[in-house]
């Protein structure tokens, strides 16, 4: 007799059927949650609701706090922190000693942005379910993990029940292949891919990004990709685990020891998806062909080549996104059919959950070294932890920065999302290695080009926008 | 936990956008609260209001007779963006009891329903209709009834489809922890398990 192979399953489908506590007709799915980051902005009012009903964090062991969204990154204190923020910050250290939560602090030498210190620390594996009331959970998916964003009213089911109510989104398969040019990196990658789908692209869907492009990348790569997932509009991305992923996570303070380790591992390999496993939609894009992308518009799917001229709305077809085109050239200040190389900027902002990790930084300084940032120009580096901080200074990276008149800042999420001062001027134009572009995201009325850490590095020290190439060929 | 939602009446204002993204809806810089009230005088601050603070002219949501409006008629794909729920917070601080839109952000549409907001998928010719009309009458008062998955306006109704657990918990104002903390022996069961499976 014939016995039936089992079906072939999707990296996402073995987690997710995995992680089902309860499944019912017309209802969502109860899943388990392996690991919740929480941090100050997200969070109050879930932990008031817990109060409120007299319920206690379930696993305060599968919980990890810290401050990023609203710190100063000037000092380490939170004597030049807005008064509400610094409230926000004192608020989640009395929640976090409340309900025994693990906290990495302000003073603390493990604090960083949450999606830096989750896998730094090893506390992010593959084949975990991660949850976090912040769209760029989707981060931690490059490690094979099905991670995602909540609301706060979410972030208040799992502190009480480690458990979210989810319908089972759909798989979107990424295939990348080829390999990448000079000067072109993962963030080049993502910005064409999310030109190519659109922000609405993934809806419902988890991305897994496949490919021999994917597989040549670094982990500090596969996060910068997996964590704009969400600006193609996708529930999740991810990146089947593999060696590079296993050898990142060996020897990290909270990735399993020892014998546990290669137990894990074992286990580790046998989630990505099966031979022949389907999925509901799929997209390719070739690597070798692409080259430094950029935005020109206000969300992250108006990306070009950057030696691309301004796409004109008057050539699309659809009346929404031609209006949409032109309402955001206009905020943007742009003429249509004008070649963006050349426009001048006024910051170049280093740093974000997309682009702040060690390898970053290097990729920044090895274009900064021996230059200055351009007259007029404010460049700003802030690491992603500060414990890439120190391994950045470690480095000499600080330095770099420092001499060619760049400002070396503490950990935090800054300038990305300017909810600690740290923020543009109205009109302002900035490259920015950040994750969205949105109207006002920097500032009220600043201008966002969303690029890589070598093109908004060259920006800095040409102080307009320039093809990394030209400077890296010119050596 | 939200009051039950069974039908509603009101007049629509049109924001005709594509991809409104909830740093759109609500600023990062008004984020730095710890309570869920409030937040409706920020709503589409930038939108709203120039630098000065001066109502920007044009804005939807400032024009007249807009007051005491529970409907946002949208473009595509609303809600994009950042998992804030303090967008959601705004839109229902600000009056807002529903959304109508052609497409919504998946994180988006999971916080409006947990807010008592209904976002109503309907596609995008009948949203056009429903804009010509409300352009056509600003007064025009739509009614939905969720009971019904029903909306109508003047002479017409379309049908909208919601997932049904949505549908219930707005009908009976189900509290979702409260739904989730029924299950507690399968997560218990399950917790046993996955610590056996998965001990690190």
């Amino acid at each position: 007799m014939l016995s039936a192979a089992p079906r072939p399953r999707t990296l996402f489908e073995k987690i997710w059927e995995r992680h089902l506590v309860r499944e019912e007709a017309g209802a969502p799915s109860l899943l388990y949650i392996d690991l919740h980051l929480v941090h100050e902005v997200t969070s109050p009012q879930a932990f008031e609701g817990l109060r409120r009903r007299g319920l206690r964090v379930r696993r305060p062991e599968r919980t990890l706090a810290t401050v990023d969204h609203s710190i100063p990154t000037s000092g380490s204190g939170l004597e030049e922190a807005d008064p509400l923020a610094a409230e926000q910050i004192r608020t989640l250290g009395r929640n976090v000693r409340e309900f025994a939560i693990p906290f990495h602090g302000l003073g603390d030498q493990a604090r960083g942005i949450v999606h830096v210190i989750g896998p730094e620390l090893g506390r992010t594996h593959p084949g975990m379910t991660i949850v976090c009331g912040d769209s760029h959970t989707s981060t931690h998916g490059a490690f094979g993990a099905l991670a995602f964003g909540i609301g706060t009213t979410e972030v208040e089911h799992v502190l009480a029940t480690q458990c979210v109510l989810q319908r089972k989104p759909k798989t979107f398969e990424v295939r990348i292949d080829g390999s990448l040019s000079r000067g072109v990196s993962a963030k080049d990658i993502i910005l064409a891919l999310l030109a190519k789908v659109g922000v609405a692209g993934g809806t419902g869907h988890v991305f897994e990004y496949r490919g021999g492009a994917i597989r040549g990348l670094s982990m500090e790569e596969r996060m910068t990709i997996c964590n704009m997932s969400i600006e193609g509009g996708a529930r999740a991305g991810m990146i089947a685990p593999d060696d590079v992923t296993f050898e990142y996570l060996a020897g990290r303070p909270s990735a399993p020891g020892g014998a546990a380790f290669d137990r894990a591992v074992e286990r580790w390999r046998r989630l990505p998806s099966d031979e022949g496993a389907a999925y509901d939609a799929s997209v390719t894009l070739d690597a070798t062909t692409l080259e430094p992308m950029i935005t020109y518009g206000t969300n992250p799917g108006m990306g070009i080549p950057v030696t691309a001229p301004v796409p004109d709305p008057a050539a699309l077809v659809d009346e929404d996104t031609r209006r949409a085109s032109a309402r955001a050239l206009e905020y943007m200040g742009l003429a249509p059919g004008r070649p963006l190389l050349g426009h001048p900027v006024d910051v170049v902002f280093i740093g974000s959950c997309t682009n702040s990790r060690l390898s970053d930084l290097r990729l920044a300084a090895s274009l900064m070294k021996h230059r200055t940032v351009a007259p007029g120009v404010r460049a700003l580096v802030v690491p992603g932890s500060q414990q890439v901080k120190r391994a950045a200074e470690e480095e000499g990276l600080d330095a770099v920065f420092r001499s060619a008149g760049a400002e070396w800042r503490e950990s935090g999420c800054s300038m990305c999302i300017a909810m600690n001062g740290d923020r543009l001027g109205e009109g302002q134009y900035a490259v920015s290695t950040s994750n969205r572009n949105f109207e006002g995201r920097q500032g009220p009325g600043g201008r966002t080009f969303l690029a890589s850490p070598l093109t908004a590095a060259a920006a800095a020290v040409t102080g307009v926008i320039t093809d990394v190439r030209t400077i890296l060929n010119g050596r | 936990m939200a009051a039950p939602f069974k039908t509603l009446q009101s007049r629509a204002v049109h924001l005709p956008m594509n991809d409104v993204d909830t740093d759109q809806i609500i600023p990062a810089r008004f984020l730095t609260g710890t309570g869920r009230t409030g937040l409706g005088a920020h709503l589409f601050a930038d939108l709203r209001f120039d630098q000065a603070g001066s109502p920007r002219k044009g804005f939807p949501l400032n024009a007249p007779g807009i007051e005491g409006a529970q409907i946002l008629l949208a473009g595509k794909n609303f809600g994009c963006g950042s998992s804030r729920e303090h967008a959601a917070w705004a839109l229902v601080d600000f009056g807002f009891r529903a959304v109508i839109a052609p497409s919504f952000a998946d994180i988006f549409r999971g916080n409006a329903l947990k807010n008592g907001l209904l976002p109503i998928q309907l596609d995008s010719d009948e949203t056009a209709t429903i804009a010509e009309a409300v352009k056509a009458d600003p007064s025009i008062l739509i009614s939905i009834s969720l009971e019904d998955q029903q909306l109508e306006w003047a002479d017409t109704a379309v049908m909208f489809s919601i997932e049904p657990f949505a549908r219930q918990c707005l009908l009976h104002g189900v509290d979702e922890l409260g739904y989730i903390l029924r299950f507690q022996r399968e997560i218990e069961t399950f917790e046993r398990r996955h610590k056996a499976e998965v001990p690190s």
